[in-house]
């Protein structure tokens, strides 16, 4: 194996600029000219804007212009949308209020912008933003999801503060497996709410062009196609051949750098309004307010069982919450990337699902690494463990009863997915030897000895990735196509250029991408080139999340050298005489089949640029573009299992070990692969141990606003993790890949809360902090002793 | 205004600022040293780590002129003529980094760790890192990475 050939853990490209302190972050650019913003944001959560006076303000030293909601509506400026309509229950679409980069009469959650400073420094700015006088009505704030439907309104358009009332699946079929069933397990679950906290803040700059009157905005954005058609076609309403917009070194995303947010809405639009740059850069304090944060349920759960263990049906109600407004995908994620995935890796025959959306004064909800999977994980894994434990069954062998057999694919699940390929039991006897899961209970047992709980947990995850056939997502009320486009680029002198709509901000694309394209070309890996995140540069985008890039995007790229190879056995053919059909490609040659004549890619490409002797009817040079929409999602599933020990007389749980084992189909770079699984699983244990995002229920402040307050997961927090795989080649797209960032965040905080519950022998909410569990283990020590 | 004087990457530089600016607003808008970066407001994160006389220090957590006459090390002087360093070879190595971010604070943190203990075990790897946050690469890679720069560097 070619050690920068497909398979081997070829060392990443970007690494060089990043070790050095060359990376270009958006906040590394600086502009001749630019001038610096700042937002006033609400001090409270729920209030009528009665008054701003920002007379003062304008006159500080150094300001340039303070804009405020009105100024913006004077202009035409329209709302941030929501891409994905949701149809209820009864039929009708969910409720959209309006979403405006500044507010126009109310403000809906701590941190909402009020009012735009800009000024010749950020200093300035602050110290003018300080001046201006805004009156507030205050409002009771609506911050329960329990008590929202009969709380104050949020938005006129939204009664009971209900976005959505939804359902998938069958209830009358589900009614009638629990009529039949031997058994039910219950659970109520909280899924708690979380804040992304990419290590880069968001940022901006909008620049403003009057010569040509154009835009060009810098933006830490996943998706900067997307984040253009939004500003173009929704908010701004300009021509899209007039903004280019640069996503460059992004640091870090986790699905917080999808959206199209006010700030760089703003910034784009006061660009023109003042004449100059105007840059924002997010105080860590602002990502806190402002970011979409994730997750967020509270969900009842009923699994009916047979008396063998075999699931019959589920039966799930979530509430989800929206926040204040609907961000860019908000309403998709907590229904069809949530509900659509109930059935797992399991025959289940029956399932149905209710989801509320709910309006809250807190900050918008999206998509958070997992998006609705990690939270349907959460729900099954748990459940199942449950049902274990209810039925004294071996965990693992309930599981195993109910996998969906390898002959069953591709399997239709009562919740509209259809997989197309699987084999779960591999992974899980793989995962249970790296465990050695048949002496657990001595290592209980020496727990025990030593006064500590041991506990084990599984969690047997499937998610959809490689987001998403267009037709499909379409009818289910997504407002684009989620296909990917690649332009893959032969230049004279045999470098090849790759223009990709997938974005990088961490996952390693310009390596992958490069071993994928010399490996399809044959050509040397250093002469290829990924160039990613600038809508000036590449021909379109739909960009990364949802574990997407490799199975959409880099199956564009994929279609796209398939096109550059054939147009290249067209000129081959032609230079050796031969019809194009007798020409054979492989490993960067053209031969022609039966001869000892061969033509090697660059000189192909040098004929394309260089065409003295060419075939007739054949364009010059040797560039193809090419779009790639997927057939189905892509379906990773694994297995993980955790070990843990808890010390009763602290509540601290270390985690003893972990094991990791995923089928993500065929694996391009595995070291990357194993750093996505490793940075998933820490995310996971996060949300399970440490994270939790807390507004005070009465003012609605943000009690988790800082690293002081908001446990983020550390060095010292982990184990090492131990990672396997397996391998079932997705069938419908031409790497066989399926995606793997998503994985580890998806599986992990299922496996951990069922290893935590397993040490207690009691239900426990993430985060699973150690007052929580100390006060359990306490309990359980104080009863042990009556 | 006030006038700062440091060596920053062996050179020496003079600056008349504003006497608010801290050392990392210094680094990256005066001297476009941009390799150090800003992840927090609370002195959490560690991706302003800079090296000020052969210390670590969180550049978001000192003003420029408390440094004065310093001898300040950056990311950006870590590299000896386009070569990395075994530190950042290791990174590169062992694939501790995802997004680079947190990168250029979590090599000049175990720079200095290595200085005191040439010889760390895993966990004092992971405790010397408590002050840098990386929300990539859930630190496995980073503890892989320091510890074969360690060995690399002993030898
Ligand atoms: S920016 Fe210095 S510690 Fe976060
Ligand atoms: S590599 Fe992204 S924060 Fe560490």
């Amino acid at each position: 194996m070619p050690d920068t050939g497909i398979g081997a853990s070829v060392k990443r490209k970007e690494d060089y600029r990043f070790l050095t302190g060359k990376g270009h972050y958006t906040d590394d650019i600086n502009k001749a000219g630019q001038v610096y913003a700042c937002f006033l944001r609400s001090p409270v959560a729920h209030a009528k804007v009665t008054s701003i006076n920002a007379e003062e303000a304008r006159k500080a030293d150094g300001v340039v212009a303070v804009f405020t909601g009105q100024d913006m509506a004077d202009d035409g400026v329209g709302s941030l949308p929501c891409g994905w309509v949701v149809t209820d229950r009864h039929g009708d679409p969910h409720k959209a209020p309006p979403h405006y980069p500044l507010v126009r009469d109310k403000v809906r959650y701590v941190g909402d912008q009020v009012a735009m400073v800009i000024a010749e420094s950020l200093s300035q700015a602050r110290e003018a933003a300080d001046m201006i006088e805004v009156d507030y009505e205050e409002l009771d704030p609506v911050i329960d999801m329990k008590s929202a439907e009969n709380a104050e309104l949020i938005h006129e358009e939204a009664p009971g503060n209900l976005c959505f009332d939804w359902e998938l699946g069958d209830k009358s079929a589900v009614d009638e497996a629990f009529s039949k069933a031997d058994r039910v397990a219950q659970l109520d679950l909280v899924n708690n709410r979380l804040i992304p906290n990419a290590m880069e803040p968001r940022a901006a700059i909008g620049e403003y062009d009057s010569g040509t009157d154009s835009y060009t905005v810098y933006s830490t954005s996943q998706n900067p196609h997307l984040l253009r058609l939004i500003l173009c076609a929704f908010v701004l309403n300009l021509p899209e051949t007039k903004v280019r917009v640069v996503a460059p070194d992004v640091g870090g995303g986790f699905g917080s750098k999808i959206f199209a947010y006010a700030e760089e809405t703003a910034c784009t639009w006061a660009a023109r309004k003042v004449g100059r740059p105007v840059k924002w850069t997010a105080e860590r304090a602002e990502s806190f307010l402002t970011d979409a944060h994730g997750r967020d349920h509270i969900t009842h759960v009923e699994l009916a069982l047979d008396a063998g263990g075999k699931f019959l049906g589920l039966k799930v109600d979530t509430k989800a919450n929206l926040g204040a407004y609907l961000s860019s995908f908000s309403t998709c994620v907590p229904t069809y990337l949530y509900a659509t995935l109930l059935a797992g890796q399991y025959t289940t025959p029956a399932i149905h699902c209710n989801v509320k959306g709910m309006f809250t004064n807190t900050a918008p909800v999206d998509a958070y690494r997992g998006a609705g999977r990690p939270e349907a994980t959460y729900v099954v894994e748990r459940i199942v463990e449950v049902a274990a434990r209810e039925l004294d069954m071996d965990p693992a062998e309930l599981r195993r009863k109910n996998f969906i057999q390898p002959d069953q694919f591709p399997y239709q699940t009562p919740v509209a997915l259809n997989y197309d390929t699987g084999d779960y039991e591999p992974t899980l006897d793989k995962a249970l030897q790296m465990i050695d899961y048949t002496s657990f209970s001595q290592r209980r047992a020496e727990s025990e000895r030593n006064g500590k709980l041991r506990g084990i947990g599984f969690s047997a995850y499937i998610e959809a990735c490689g987001l998403a056939p267009s037709a499909v997502v379409g009818s289910l009320g997504a407002g684009v196509g989620l296909w990917e486009s690649a332009q893959v680029r032969f230049n004279a002198t045999g470098t090849v250029s790759v223009f990709t709509g997938s974005h990088s901000h961490g996952q390693g694309h310009e390596t992958t991408f490069s071993q994928l394209v010399a490996d399809k070309l044959g050509i040397p890996y250093e002469n290829v080139e990924i160039v990613h995140g600038d809508t000036g540069q590449i021909p379109m985008g739909m960009g990364t999340y949802g574990s997407r890039s490799l199975a959409v995007g880099g199956s564009a790229i994929s279609k796209a050298c398939d096109k550059v190879i054939e147009k290249g056995r067209k000129i081959a053919a032609h230079l050796m005489e031969a019809s194009p059909e007798d020409v054979e490609f492989k490993d960067g040659h053209f031969t022609v089949s039966g001869t000892d004549k061969s033509k090697a890619m660059a000189e192909i490409a040098f004929t394309a640029y260089v065409p003295h002797n060419y075939p007739e009817g054949v364009e010059p040079g040797l560039d193809e573009t090419a779009f790639y929409d997927p057939l189905n999602f892509t379906y990773p599933a694994g297995v993980h299992i955790a070990e843990v020990e808890i010390d009763p007389d602290t509540g601290m749980t270390e985690i003893k070990d972990w094991v990791a084992v995923d089928d993500f189909g065929r694996i391009l770079n595995p070291m990357i692969v194993e750093g996505q699984v490793h940075g998933g699983i820490a995310q996971g244990v996060g949300q399970a141990l440490y994270e939790n995002c807390v507004y005070d229920s009465d003012s609605g402040q943000l009690i988790t606003g800082s690293y002081m307050d908001y446990c983020m997961p550390r060095a010292d927090n982990f184990p090492t993790f131990r990672v396997g795989m397996t391998t079932s080649e997705c069938t419908h797209n031409p790497l066989g890949v399926k995606g793997c960032g998503e994985a580890g965040a998806i599986a992990a905080p299922a496996a951990l809360m069922n290893a935590i519950t397993d040490a207690l022998d009691q239900e426990i909410d993430m985060p699973a902090s150690p007052e929580k569990v100390w006060r359990i283990a306490q309990a359980k020590i104080k009863q042990a002793a009556e | 205004m006030l006038t700062v004087s440091m060596t920053v990457n062996g050179k020496e530089v003079t600056k008349t600022v504003d006497p608010r600016t801290l050392l990392v607003t210094f680094l990256r808008e005066h001297l476009n040293l941009t390799g150090t970066h800003v992840g927090c407001d609370t002195s959490q994160c560690g991706a302003c780590v800079v090296h000020v006389n052969g210390q670590s220090a969180k550049a978001c957590t000192m003003l420029a002129a408390q440094v004065e006459g310093a001898d300040v090390t950056t990311i950006e002087g870590v590299a000896k003529n386009g070569d990395l360093h075994p530190m950042q070879a290791a990174f590169k190595e062992h694939h501790g980094l995802q997004c680079g971010y947190c990168t250029p604070g979590m090599v000049m943190s175990a720079l200095d760790l290595l200085k005191h203990n040439p010889d760390p075990s895993d966990e004092e790897v992971r405790h010397w890192l408590e002050g840098n946050i990386c929300r990539c690469t859930g630190y496995q890679n980073i503890v892989k990475a320091i510890q074969s720069a360690a060995q690399e560097m002993r030898s």
